[in-house]
């Protein structure tokens, strides 16, 4: 039982750390016309994230199996 | 060169294929081998939420506004994080009330409410109809362009043609029958539909893969990757501005991450698919991570492609939504063409037939059936059966609905771009959050304040977003927009009450919102509440810890007949099924037949249950109602229910709570018990042991003093022997009688100590020199520990002399003797002197290394003639040892001799302690 409410706190977490960092204002920080790696900086940085959020949202699911 | 018969004939081939999967998926799931009880199926079907506004739509959107189009999908990718306790928990309601649609859920949730159920179809309907206009405008357009390869020719005249030509309509009736086919073929009071899921599980992978296709022929294949597509980009200052979000932009991103959060729960055929359709809860939890994942991958490609054909299609004429067949087309790629018309009728297909099944179930359920069961006249309520009726609603509804979307593509098709149609029923479903998710986390909201919220939602939806859309389109007065309603500036539907700087989407979401949390809230608050809704509020909100305690059946009483009930279910399910339902729930309660079962509040309730699976749950609730005498409870009786079942429910976790504080009490008496139980047995041991070591040398004493007595005439020799083994005896009486008594006196804290500054080694040889007469009786050499200078210590001089003199004599007594050998060192290191007293005897087994210390332990035979010990000499020694904060422990082999040694602290740790404790019993 403790496991499992463990993993909902997990969750929100990203879904909050997902939500400050897709948004105004720290997004204007990376909306500036220079590339990385030969992509848009806007466009790496939010593919980035979203890749982040991903693999967060599968680490608080798969954890609570083992 | 592509003929038309060619993509009319794949068109239809792929349609076949997914029928087949279909039917195979029902097939199997008739024989109880579900292929879609798994959460990879599962997260690959919610993929329905990727239209052909993701296929086309978004391409066309990143074209005019960059990153624009991603927000869409963050959202989802931020509310699945909340699915964990949103989704599960509609899941869990919506199974245990046999919840079939979004509208029933809120119809059931605020006291089966033929009103709101109603209220919800109808917004759902009116919202929805434009997003199924989008995805025939998709389809259409896709055809038409591909029909005129090579040429890319756009499809704008398509809606001036007269429609008996207009290949939507016939897209249309072609979706509307397939639908039929797929979703009415019987009637299932789950409304679960495997062969369906399947399918659209299929249709996901076909559209992802046509996408990926496209987008990486595209990027690498006509440009040299990513890097070169961004570098040519840069040089196109029209596609520079694409690369960041402009000025205002961040509120209009925030606004569409949210709508599109709510979306993703609340579109009628995410709810379909989402939570009816769900075989296992436990799916969500891999969903929660494969759909954003899913989502990541069909946007990777989204910003190449429209920079892509920005490059090579310019802006002259070719529509951005059509990037993505009408690139492969420029190059004359026919086969990648087609399959990518291929994945956008997939993404088109899978979006109408599940839209339309939860529309059409909500529409018989909700809407048609109530409004046919009050109408008097047709005398529905007689019937014998009546699941045909039902199915033959829904058929109707599936057309229905289809042809409003055509007529609205006539109508405002051209006017929008696929984004913007689909945005605009994405605000529509939003306006179903209040309602659903104050419902399930809130038990105040009422039925008033929910359709109080929704209504005025809904209106102001209709008046700044619907409205609007049909005047652009010329169909309304376009002065509508420009000068408001009346000619009034501050009912300009667009920048209402003057508000501006708002797209329309952000614009209508925030006053919708304002107007329908406001009133779902405020109404809630000054309103009252029904029975039902109390009891059903109760049940939704609790629904994780109702299980047990509050069993729905627990509210109700009255009087049925199994007969009657069995009767009204074989209306709705026909009466073969209803049969095996009631065959199933007797067996279960471990009865042969239905026959048997008592008609009780449990059965009334399984059977209405039942009953809301087919026709919903406001319906369910009147037909069960005609059949049964009811004795509604009163809302005092309802609250006291709950309240009783909260009550239990405090009640025991305060009795688990004491019982685990008990058990812990008698856990800790029962070591305590254990302890003095130990305690008392050690006494008695140390007791019988003393008294046996008493005896022992007084044994001998008397015995000799007898023969003594007994022989006066005993030589002198022998007289003297005797007499020297009784002083001997007394002498060893003497000390365990000393030591006994200074054992105790330490171990009680009694003992006498005069702590002062040592040289240790001074007192070793003053040891050796006190035991030197041992030293020589048994011919044991000693080697002295070498001269300092060694660090002064703090201890008791006479008792630090008793441990040596110990030691000394235990070495000595263990030695052979003849070449025995005694070496004492010293040793400081860490802050602590080191004695060691290392012996050349038999030495002591490492499982007795701590036994030896023990009280009365002698380990070993002493050797024959040496003077015996006490068995307390270690015991002391390790005691006064301690005291001072030392430690004395022996090293030592079989055979190898053995090593005595103590460390002492160079600074005694509480030495004040020590001197204050010796001075106050010195006086």
């Amino acid at each position: 039982m403790r496991r499992t409410s463990k993993t909902g706190q997990r969750l929100f977490a990203v879904f909050l750390v997902g939500a400050v960092l897709l948004n105004y204002p720290l997004l204007s920080l990376f909306s500036r016309p220079t590339d990385v790696a030969g992509v848009p900086l806007l466009y790496a940085y939010v593919f980035g994230v979203w890749t982040l959020l991903i693999a967060l949202l599968a680490a608080a699911i798969e954890r609570t199996r083992d | 060169m592509l003929q038309g018969w060619v993509i009319v004939l794949v068109s239809f081939a792929y349609l076949g294929v997914l029928f087949g999967i279909a039917y195979f998926g029902d097939r199997r799931a008739a024989r109880g081998r579900s292929i879609i009880a798994n959460p990879y199926i599962y997260a690959l079907s919610l993929a329905v939420y990727c239209t052909t506004w993701t296929f086309y739509g978004s391409v066309g959107r990143a074209a005019s506004s960059g990153v624009g189009f991603l927000p869409v999908y963050l959202g989802p990718t931020l509310m699945v994080a909340l699915w964990w306790y949103v989704l599960r928990k509609i899941i869990r309601i919506s199974k245990a009330h046999r919840i079939t649609s979004i509208a029933d859920f809120v119809a059931s949730r605020y006291g089966k409410s033929h009103f709101l159920g109603g209220l919800v179809t109808v917004i759902a309907v009116l919202g929805v109809i434009p997003y199924i206009s989008l995805q025939l405008k998709a389809i259409s357009s896709s055809f038409t362009i591909l029909l005129h390869s090579p040429a890319i020719v756009m499809p704008a005249k398509a809606v001036a043609r007269p429609f008996t030509q207009d290949t939507a309509l016939y897209i249309a009736i072609t979706l509307a029958a397939f639908t039929i086919l797929f979703g009415t073929r019987h009637l299932d009071a789950t409304e679960r539909h495997e062969g369906l899921v399947a399918a659209i599980a299929f249709e996901s992978l076909v559209k992802l893969f046509a996408f990926l296709a496209v987008g990486a022929f595209v990027t690498f294949g006509l440009y040299g990757g990513l890097g070169d597509l961004f570098e040519r980009a840069h040089q196109a200052p029209e596609l520079e501005r694409l690369m960041t979000v402009s000025g205002g932009g961040y509120g209009t991103w925030a606004f569409l991450t949210l709508v599109s959060m709510l979306s993703i729960l609340f579109l009628p055929r995410q709810f379909q698919i989402s939570v009816v359709e769900n075989v296992d809860e436990n799916h969500v939890r891999k969903a929660i991570w494969l759909f954003p994942l899913y989502l990541l991958l069909i946007n990777v490609f989204v910003l190449p492609i429209a920079l892509g054909g920005r490059l090579l299609l310019g802006s002259g004429g070719v529509d951005a939504d059509t990037f993505v067949l009408t690139l492969p087309m420029a190059v004359r790629q026919e086969g990648l063409a087609l399959f990518a018309y291929v994945g956008g009728l997939s993404a088109g297909t899978g979006m109408v037939i599940v839209e339309t099944i939860a529309l059409s179930t909500m529409v018989c359920n909700d809407l048609v059936m109530p409004l046919l069961l009050r109408w008097k006249w047709l005398r529905l309520d007689e019937w014998p059966d009546v699941s045909g009726v039902l199915l033959l609603v829904r058929r109707l509804a599936i057309a229905a609905i289809l042809l409003f979307g055509y007529v609205y593509f006539r109508v405002a098709g051209e006017a929008y771009a696929l984004v913007a149609i689909g945005l605009i029923s994405f605000a529509a479903v939003a306006q179903f959050a209040p309602a659903i998710l104050g419902g399930i986390y809130w038990r105040g909201g009422t039925r008033a304040g929910a359709g109080a919220g929704l209504l005025a939602g809904f209106a102001v939806w209709t008046y700044t977003l619907a409205a609007p859309s049909l005047a652009k389109s010329g169909w309304l007065p376009a002065g509508f927009l420009e000068e408001g309603l009346l000619g009034s500036d501050l009912l300009r539907p667009q920048q209402l009450f003057g508000l501006t700087g708002f797209d329309e989407i952000s614009h209508c979401m925030f006053w919708s919102m304002l107007a329908n949390v406001g009133l779902y809230v405020g109404v809630s608050l000054f309103g009252r509440r029904s029975v039902e809704e109390t009891s059903q509020a109760a049940l939704f909100v609790d629904v994780f810890r109702h299980t047990g305690a509050l069993e729905p059946a627990r509210l109700w009483r009255g009087s049925a007949s199994v007969e009657d009930l069995l009767r009204l279910l074989g209306r709705f399910l026909g009466p073969e099924r209803a049969r095996e339902t009631f065959l199933a729930h007797a067996r279960r309660r471990g009865l042969r037949e239905p026959g048997e079962l008592p008609a009780d509040a449990d059965l009334v309730h399984f059977a209405e249950t039942q009953l809301a699976g087919a026709v919903g749950s406001a319906s369910a609730r009147v037909m069960v109602a005609s059949v049964v005498q009811e004795e509604p409870p009163g809302l005092e009786e309802v609250m006291d229910i709950l309240d009783e079942a909260s009550q239990v429910r405090a009640y025991s976790r305060e009795l688990e709570q004491k019982s685990r504080e008990l058990e812990a009490a008698t856990a800790e008496l029962r070591a305590a018990n254990l302890r003095l139980q130990e305690l008392d047995r050690m006494k008695d041991d140390f007791m019988s042991t003393v008294t046996h070591e008493l005896r022992t040398p007084l044994t001998s004493i008397r015995s000799f003093s007898e023969i003594l007595l007994d022989n006066l005439d005993l030589d002198l020799d022998e007289r003297k022997r005797f007499l020297g083994i009784i002083v001997k005896e007394t002498e060893r009486l003497t000390r365990l009688i000393n030591q006994t008594l200074d054992m105790a006196k330490i171990e009680s804290g009694s003992a006498e100590w005069h702590a002062a500054e040592l040289d240790v080694r001074e007192i070793v040889l003053e040891a050796v020199d006190a035991t030197s007469q041992l030293f020589r009786d048994r011919g044991v050499a000693v080697v002295r520990p070498a001269p300092g200078p060694w660090p002064r210590i703090t201890a008791d001089r006479d008792r630090l002399m008793q441990v040596l003199i110990n030691l000394l004599s235990n070495a000595v007594r263990h030695c052979p003797p003849s070449h025995g050998r005694v070496e004492v060192r010293l040793g400081a290191a860490d802050g602590q002197l080191r004695v060691e007293v290392q012996d050349n005897g038999p030495g002591i087994a490492p499982a007795d290394h701590e036994k030896i210390f023990e009280r009365f332990r002698q380990v070993g035979d002493t050797l024959a003639g040496g003077p015996r010990g006490t068995g307390l000499g270690l015991a002391i020694s390790r005691r006064i040892i301690e005291h001072f904060g030392g430690r004395l422990w022996v090293e030592s082999d079989l055979g190898k001799g053995a090593t005595f040694s103590f460390v002492l602290p160079l600074r005694a740790p509480a030495p004040g302690v020590a001197v204050e404790r010796a001075a106050g019993t010195a006086v």
